[in-house]
Parts: C-alpha cells; structure tokens; sequence
C-alpha cells in the first residue's frame, strides 16, 4: 500500500503494471464480492428496514416506511413485554445447558472411542448417527416414538414397572428439548473432541506417562491443554447453531405450554408468522443478532481468560 | 465421417423433440397450493382427468400443512408475490383476503367466462358454507370441502358400561359418561379432547365450549372478553373434564392423536371434526362407533363449529381463465361423482354441496351424512355467541389479529390444562395479550 500510493504519479513503470495487475484482480473478484454482499447483508439491511414499520401483513394499507418514532416505538412495545425476558432466559438457558451437556457427554465419549476395542468403527458410526439425522425428523421421531404417552416406546416402559404413563413433553417441556437438542448435538462435540484426540502425539503421552503421571494428572496437564484450541472451535460452533434452534421446538412443543420453551427464534416466528407483524419481529430479530454477539463475546472472553490463566 | 452419420441419423429424434418442446411451451402452467389433508391429495391424484381434458393447462402442485401453507401463501400475497394461480384458503382467511383485493371475485369471473362457469350450480352449494366466504356480498372463493362438528362415541364401550348417549347431550351428560368410561389401568380413556396449543387445534374446540357456557372472544367493538366468568367457567370444565377423564398428555393431542386413540377403542368418546366420522368407519373400532350432535352447556349457540377448505385465485396469478376453469372443474358435482367412480362415495369431499347429500349411495356410504348435513346447516357464523361479535365465525374471529391472539390464548390454556398455572392466571394474562394486540390494531 504504502509503494504504490506513493508512486502514482512517479516515471517509473514497474509499479504501474502491478497496479494495473492488482486493480485487474480486484476487477475480477468483484462480481464475488458484490454476490457476497449481497446475500448477506441484504437481508440484514431489510431488517432493519421493517423495523422502522409497523407492517401487519393482513393489513397491506399498513405497509411503508414510518421514522425513527416507529422503531421507537417497536423497541418499546416489545421491552416492556412481560415476556420478553422470559424469552431471553430460555434463550440462554436451553443454549448453555446443551453446551455444558454435550461437552461433557462428548469429552466422555471422545476418550472412550479412542483407544481400538473390537467394533470401535461400529460404535463411532452409531454414535454420530443422531448427528446425521434432519432436526425435524428427529424431533418427529422422539415427539412420537418415543416419548407419545399412549403409543410411545416411554409408556411402554411404564407400563412395564406398573406406572402410571406420564407425557414428559408436558410435565418437563424445557428439559425435554434440552435433552433432545443434547442427544443430536453430543456427537459434534465428540468427533472434533476425538480429532483433537487423535492429533496428540504419542511420544507427549508416553513421556508423561514416564515422568509418572496417572490418568487424572494426565487429563488435566496434557490432553486438556492440548484440547484448547478444539473446545473452542466446538463450543463457539455450537453457541451459534443452538442459538437457533427451532425445529425441534416447532415440532415438539410449538413453545408451549404457555411460554416455557419459546426462546427468540420462535419467538421470532410467531411474531411474523402467527401475529403477521412484520415490523415487531423485524425488531426482535435486530435483539437476537445483538444477543448473539453478546454471548459470542462473552464466551470467547471467557476462553482467552482460562488460556492466560493456564500460560 | 462417422460422427455425421450418426447425427444425420438421429436428426429425426432431435427434431421430434424439438416439436415436442414447442407442444409444452405452449401450455399454460397453472400453479396450485394446497394443504395435505386427504381430500385434498385424492384432488391432485385425480387431476389426470382435468389435464387430459384440458391439454393447454399443465398443473403444478405444492402440498403443505396447513400451517406452513398459511404462511406461504400469506405472505406471497401480501409481497406481491405472484406465485400461485390457485391458493387453498380456509374459512377464516377468505373474506379477510377478499377485503385486501388479494382474490377474484368469483362472482366476477362467473360473469366474464360464463362457458367455464356453465353447469357449475352456485345454488347447490352449501348456504351455511358458501354464506362464510362472502366479502361486501362477493363471493371470494368457491368451497371444495366442509365441516362441522359432532359427539362420536364406542357405542360398545358404553353399552358394557350400561350408559346411553342421548342424541342431543348436554356437557354435563357427556362428562358424567366419560367419567363412568373412564379406565386407565386398561389403556381406556373416557374422553378424548384437543389440547394441543393453537387457534386451528386446541382453540377450535374450546371455542365451542365457551360459546356454549355464553362466553366469547370480543364484544361488538373488538374489546377482548376473555378476563370474564364466562370463559372461567368453560375452561374450567374442559380442563377437569380431560385432566380427570382424558387420556395422558392433553397438550400433545391434537386430531391426528385423538383419532389413533378413538380408533383403537382407547377412547370411550370425542367430539371433534364431522370429517373424522369418515375416518372412523374405516378403522379397527369402526363397527363400534356411533354419532350424536355437538354437546350443548347453557347457551344453546356456538356449540358445533363450521370449517371449509376453499379453492380461490389471487389477483397476482397470470392465468386466471385457465385457474378459474380448474377450480370449476375441482369443485364441480361431476368432480363429486368422479371420486366416488375412482375412490368410492364415502371419500367423496363432504360438506360443499346439497346434491351429494340427496345422493342415496352416499347416504349408505356414510351413515353419518345427515347428522354432518344437519351440524352444518345448524351451525351459524353470524350468531353464534350469547352477544354481538366483532366479526363472524363460530369457532374463530375473522379479524386479522385473531391468529395471533388465538395462538396466545391457546398456549396459556394449554398450560393451565397441564396444571401448571391456574384458569384465572391464563384467562388474565390471555386478556392482557388479546388488549394489546387489540389496541395497537386501532379497534379502539
């Protein structure tokens, strides 16, 4: 930069062709800069746009841009919404406790599939099945299958010790998604935790194990540090997707009963497409994308904390 | 010199294909959306017939439940979105549609392709079911399917039980039954009712029972009314009635889990959608079940509800002519006669049309037909509550924010029918809701 801002005016023609070489390269990456773009921040900027409205959709008269005064007025009428801090605590809540879940039951499982034992390739397959299923059908699968007070494989198993059949969708609605978002996003965690696993070299191991250490001492001086870098990776991934989950929530619950298993993305959803108010669920969705980055950070602030602890 | 050959011979081929094209390019593609009720399906299975009839017009379907259509087709309309030439519209939505000019007047099109229209019979369509898709007095949508509700009961279960159903009950004789039915350790539930949250699943219902004990949704100026007695008292009912005599997890039962239960015999009764009787009959329980109308409390109106599924084509659709000649066509008494030809007379769509009901084979088919008959023509949108409504609708408001209210208020009764929070707390806080809503609306 420095070079060739300075040369632009200067005889001499070598800098010039590079130039001329670099503004042809940014000419041809530019169609894939301006699709970029395009696709992600056009719908961020129309977000924004229907915040500043108060769009009914069954009511086409109400369209159109209104000023600030209305997304104001959009802000106010959802923070002052008794529920909205309900929706903001399930938001978190089901987002953390399927972190913590799935990182522990996924460090377990990761160490346990990395020593050979006959039938490992058998058990990895199976364990990263719930993984490969689609949201919805998995969700499906359980809501019916499984967990159905009448016909589910849960009454069955009832019936067997003599108990009265319970519906655990309505008895335990939040900790019944928790469990099910877990049970799917488990495997993620193992298979990065099992590559990070894998990538320790052996000759680290074998010198500790020389120098005395038992499997505690090694777990938490060796495998753990050198795991850092993949806890991250797997724990950032997730607060990400997990703070989107709906699926599952559409298909098992639909956020109910009442608002125990609404977070914002659902909640989200029932603005626009049950409520038909465009503008509001427009300003809920500019709430989510703050509350993602602030979660995001916060998290990443916590790992940078632990690793200067650990330096 | 090879090379030429072969394409020198397979010219012909290609020409042949070329033709073809131009054949295909010069049909019109007329767009359908409709939901995936079984009806529904038989009418894209059967539609060969159409096409072959018609060899301008090719169909094109999308297939969705009713939910996600709603949203779909709402919103295309609303964007201007111009998708489809022909949207499945329910009874709720067709007026409000025709209010924001987002269908032909049927009326309109009638008049303008009158060779299309020719034979179709408007006097022959249901008056209770046509009368629901009015908008300024225009008929906005033409009905391919209806509905109402009704008592079904295990006429088996009850004569073990040594209990009769009377052919009008009222909600105290049915709970009084259920109860008696009532047998858990046998997987034998007295009742089975909707609890499923949502305007179209646990609201439906409830929305009977609330008409009936004299409650409703909204005064004559849009108020919500939902904070009275009224409603404590119907809720109140349905929910000792399915907590004590239903079978377990109310909040996941919606029709297609009530109707595995009923038609198992794990139920000894179910009021719910006249459609299902069809269902019914054909099932494991099915020589068991007998009918009696729609249970009444103390006001006797609102008690049976009135649902049709209708065929309507948006303003933004560019093959209106051909769109109007199919819904004629899907709609039509030769149509009726065409399924019953192919599928037999009891998968014939009910509730649309007078002829189908004068039928004889139909009546054998479906022993249940004249009480359907009945329940729709008694049911009536314009009065069905003990006050003056907003708008019409038995077992829903048709006002645009009703959805939203709805699913609200379905959600906190959901959870006070799973014991979680009183009546009295989901009625208050479904009224401060509903007044929100109402109030940032403009209706008053």
């Amino acid at each position: 930069m420095a070079i060739t801002s300075g040369t632009g005016t200067g005889p001499s023609t070598q800098p010039a062709a590079r130039r001329s070489r670099r503004d042809a390269r940014r000419f041809l990456s530019s169609p894939a800069l301006i699709y970029l773009i395009l696709v992600t921040q056009v719908p961020f900027a129309l977000t924004i746009w229907l915040a500043f409205t108060n769009w009914n959709l069954l009511r086409p008269a109400s369209a159109g841009f209104n000023g600030l005064g209305q997304i104001v007025r959009n802000f106010r009428r959802i923070l002052t919404n008794p529920d909205f801090l309900l929706v903001i605590w399930n938001t978190i809540y089901l987002t953390v406790a399927v972190v913590l879940i799935t990182f522990i039951l996924g460090m377990l499982f990761a160490i346990l599939l990395e020593k050979p034992f006959p039938g490992r390739a058998l058990a990895r397959t199976l364990l990263i099945s719930p993984f490969l299923l689609m949201p919805v059908a998995s969700a499906v699968l359980w809501k019916n299958l499984m967990l159905d007070p009448s016909f589910g494989l849960s009454a069955w198993a009832m019936q067997l010790f003599g108990l009265q059949s319970v519906y655990l969708v309505q008895e335990a609605p939040m900790l019944s998604i928790i469990a099910i978002v877990s049970w799917q996003w488990t495997p993620f965690v193992m298979l990065i935790l099992l590559a990070g696993l894998q990538s320790l070299p052996a000759d680290t191991r074998e010198a500790a194990w020389l120098d005395g250490a038992g499997p505690v001492t090694m777990f938490r001086f060796i495998i753990l540090p050198h795991l850092r870098r993949f806890i991250e990776i797997a724990v950032l991934l997730e607060v990400i997707f997990l703070l989107n989950i709906f699926g599952e929530i559409f298909v098992i619950t639909s956020g109910g009963p009442g608002l125990q298993t609404t977070n914002l993305p659902y909640q989200i959803y029932l603005e626009a497409f049950s409520r038909w108010n465009l503008g509001t669920a427009s300003t809920y969705g500019i709430v989510a994308i703050v509350l993602a980055n602030l979660v995001i950070i916060a998290f990443i602030q916590v790992l940078r904390q632990k690793r200067k602890e650990m330096a | 010199m090879n090379a030429g050959k072969q394409l020198l011979k397979r010219l012909p081929i290609l020409a042949a294909l070329f033709t073809a094209g131009a054949i295909a390019t010069a049909q019109t593609t007329v767009t359908i959306a409709t939901v995936n009720n079984p009806d529904m399906v038989v009418m894209q299975e059967l539609s060969h017939v159409f096409e072959a009839a018609n060899p301008d017009i090719r169909l094109e379907w999308l297939v969705l439940d009713e939910g996600t259509l709603r949203s779909r087709v709402t919103t295309d309309a609303a964007i201007g979105g111009a998708s489809f030439d022909i949207v499945t519209v329910g009874a709720y939505d067709t007026a409000l549609w025709g209010a924001n000019d987002w269908l032909h007047s049927i009326d309109e099109l009638a008049a303008s392709h009158p060779d299309a229209a020719e034979g179709y019979d408007f006097d022959d369509l249901l008056p209770a079911v046509r009368d629901g898709l009015l908008y300024d007095g225009s008929l906005y949508a033409v009905p391919f399917y209806g509905e109402s509700s009704f008592t079904m009961y295990n006429a088996r279960l009850l004569d073990e039980a040594g209990l009769s159903m009377p052919e009008q009950p009222t909600w105290e004789e049915i709970a009084e039954i259920a109860c008696e039915l009532h047998d858990p350790a046998n997987g034998v539930a007295g009742i089975v009712l909707r609890g499923k949250p949502g305007w179209g699943d646990n609201m439906a219902p409830i929305t009977t029972v609330i008409n009936t004990f004299g409650g409703q949704w909204f005064d004559d100026e849009g108020r919500p009314t939902i904070d009275t007695p009224e409603w404590n008292a119907a809720i109140s009912f349905y929910a000792d009635l399915v907590q004590r005599c239903g079978p377990p997890g109310v909040t996941g039962i919606s029709f297609p889990e009530a109707l595995a239960l009923m038609s198992q015999g794990r139920a000894g009764m179910w009021v719910d959608a006249t459609v299902a009787a069809g269902f019914l009959a054909g099932s494991e329980a099915g020589a068991d079940i007998a009918h009696a109308l729609a249970p009444v409390g103390p006001v006797a109106k609102g008690n049976q509800w009135l649902w049709s599924w209708n065929l309507g084509i948006p303003t933004t659709s560019d093959a209106v002519e051909e769109a109007f000649r199919f819904i004629m066509w899907a709609t039509s008494s030769d149509y009726i006669e065409l399924v019953a030809e192919e599928r037999g007379w009891a998968a014939v769509p009910p509730g649309t049309r007078t002829s189908t009901y004068e039928r004889a084979e139909y009546q054998e088919a479906a022993p249940f037909a004249t009480m359907t008959l009945g329940a729709i023509n008694a049911a009536d949108p314009l009065d069905a509550t003990a006050n003056p409504q907003v708008a019409p609708g038995v077992q829903f408001v048709q006002i645009p924010e009703f959805q939203g209210i709805g699913n609200d208020v379905a959600q906190l009764i959901a959870d006070a029918l799973a014991g979680n929070i009183t009546v009295e707390q989901a009625l208050e806080r479904g009224q401060r809701a509903a007044e929100d809503a109402m109030q940032d609306a403009g209706y008053y």
